[in-house]
């Protein structure tokens, strides 16, 4: 076995500098590395270009990053939940590329598995396309998008063991499965870490080789952005 | 006239028996509550849910249960959970059966714009390019005109796209539209609406073929 284990976020994200780009999984607040977020708020890294779905709430998930001015892009998806983002953005000091969902999912896992770039049929005919080379497949115009190249990807799940090995939990899984081994080091932090062997091979999500350092976060809030309930 | 409710009534009516759906935020989130209990439907959300069901009981909220609005929801039995490449394979590899969302322009072409106005707050596609690019079926629920009274249906969207020549039925507070070669294809109309009232409420060319039925709600 290949120990993968570190003691904390702090020796997790050694290594992190300023201007690198980094992946965070995630899908608003579902799912997010909480513990590296805080860590990386603490270190005061700047200049950072985050590929992330979302970029949390003003208050908390990147948010946090965003408050401090830490950000000089973000690459998302859909960006619609944060004030603050939406003032940097028109005020010229966050540089902002949105790209559609399931291309950037895409992208992530064309990093993760070596493949350097792919045709979709997603954006043809629209500003997403500008630049881009556009071919006709099956009939169907598509264009061309290339995989991510980012220095850390930064992924939490629900449970892990000290070889890597990752299992999520419901919707948590969203972009963390994709990002993990798509950049030059992959941290993962989760809720329960456990020896290697505890966890069953048959259900692992993602195997350990795509995981560089793992640690168990220190808490967790798991903020729920949009409660919504039924009466009983 | 239909209100946003009655919309999502017409729409339930073509989500059929074995059909994945995937429904987008606003009257389409709508469509779930009315579609008939005798017939077996998966609900997909993009953000890796296959099988949702209703809004939880109170205290029952679950953080890492959400759908891609965000909200809390349950699951029923056969559901899964998977990854955002994985649901959108699913999307572009056209596994999904209908995608219903809403729309601010539709053109007679096809043509939908929804995630952008210009000078605004740019939120963002979110998954709503890789759907409109990749369903095979799609039906837009929106309203027939704008606050300013000005009509949605267009000869030419004005708004940055979402996708092109995607759109192919349409259904409003007026009517039920299809997208055929020429323009929007009058089908129905909503209850006590006239032909006329339809025509001067679309931009768009209309094309009105016979008798037009009202809707069966």
């Amino acid at each position: 076995m290949i120990n993968k284990k570190v003691q904390n976020a702090e020796e997790a994200l050694q290594g992190v500098k300023d201007s690198m780009t980094i992946m965070l999984g995630g899908f608003g607040l579902c799912g997010i590395p909480e513990n590296s977020i805080a860590e990386l708020v603490k270190k005061g890294t700047t200049n950072l270009t985050c590929i992330s779905n979302n970029a949390g709430v003003d208050d908390f998930g990147l948010g946090l990053l965003l408050q401090k001015k830490q950000i000089k892009k973000m690459i998302s998806s859909y960006v619609g939940e944060n004030a603050e983002f939406e003032r940097q953005m028109l005020s010229g000091e966050l540089e902002v590329e949105l790209t559609p969902q399931g291309t950037l999912a895409e992208k992530c896992r064309a990093a993760q598995a070596g493949i350097p770039a792919f045709y979709t049929p997603a954006g043809f005919g629209t500003e997403v396309a500008e630049g881009k080379e556009s071919r006709e497949w099956n009939g169907k115009m598509h264009i061309l998008e290339e995989a991510y190249k980012a220095d850390f990807a930064i992924v939490k799940a629900w449970k892990g063991d000290e070889a890597g090995n990752l299992i999520f939990k419901g919707t948590a899984r969203n972009f963390n499965s994709c990002m993990a081994g798509a950049a030059t080091i992959t941290v993962a932090e989760v809720e329960e870490l456990v020896p290697a062997g505890e966890l069953d091979p048959n259900e692992i999500h993602i195997p350990g080789i795509f995981v560089k350092r793992i640690f168990q976060g220190e808490q967790y809030e798991k903020r729920i952005e949009q409660r919504t309930v039924r009466k009983k | 006239m239909l209100d946003k409710e009655g919309i999502a009534k017409r729409i339930a009516k073509e989500v059929k028996d074995g059909y994945y759906v995937n429904l987008g935020i606003g009257i389409p989130t709508l469509v779930a509550n009315f579609v008939r209990d005798d017939i077996s439907v998966e609900f997909q959300s993009e953000n890796g849910v296959l099988g949702m069901g209703p809004f939880p009981f109170e205290g029952e909220e679950d953080a890492d249960i959400i759908n891609a609005g965000k909200q809390t929801i349950t699951t029923l039995p056969g559901a899964s959970f998977f990854d955002s490449a994985t649901s959108f394979g699913m999307i572009r590899g056209q596994h999904v059966d209908l995608t219903i969302l809403g729309a601010m322009e539709v053109a007679e072409n096809g043509d939908i714009a929804n995630w952008k106005i210009p000078g605004k707050m740019v939120k963002g596609m979110g998954g709503a390019m890789d759907l409109v690019a990749s369903a095979e079926n799609i039906i837009v629920a929106m309203m027939h005109v704008n606050k300013a009274g000005q009509s949605k249906l267009l000869k030419r969207c004005t708004l940055p796209l979402t996708g092109v020549g995607c759109v192919k039925k349409v259904v409003t507070e007026l009517a039920v539209l299809e997208i055929v070669d020429g323009g929007f294809k009058l089908l129905e109309r909503a209850p006590g609406v006239t032909v006329e009232e339809i025509q001067k409420a679309t931009e768009g060319n209309l094309i009105v073929e016979g008798e037009i039925p009202e809707m069966a709600i």
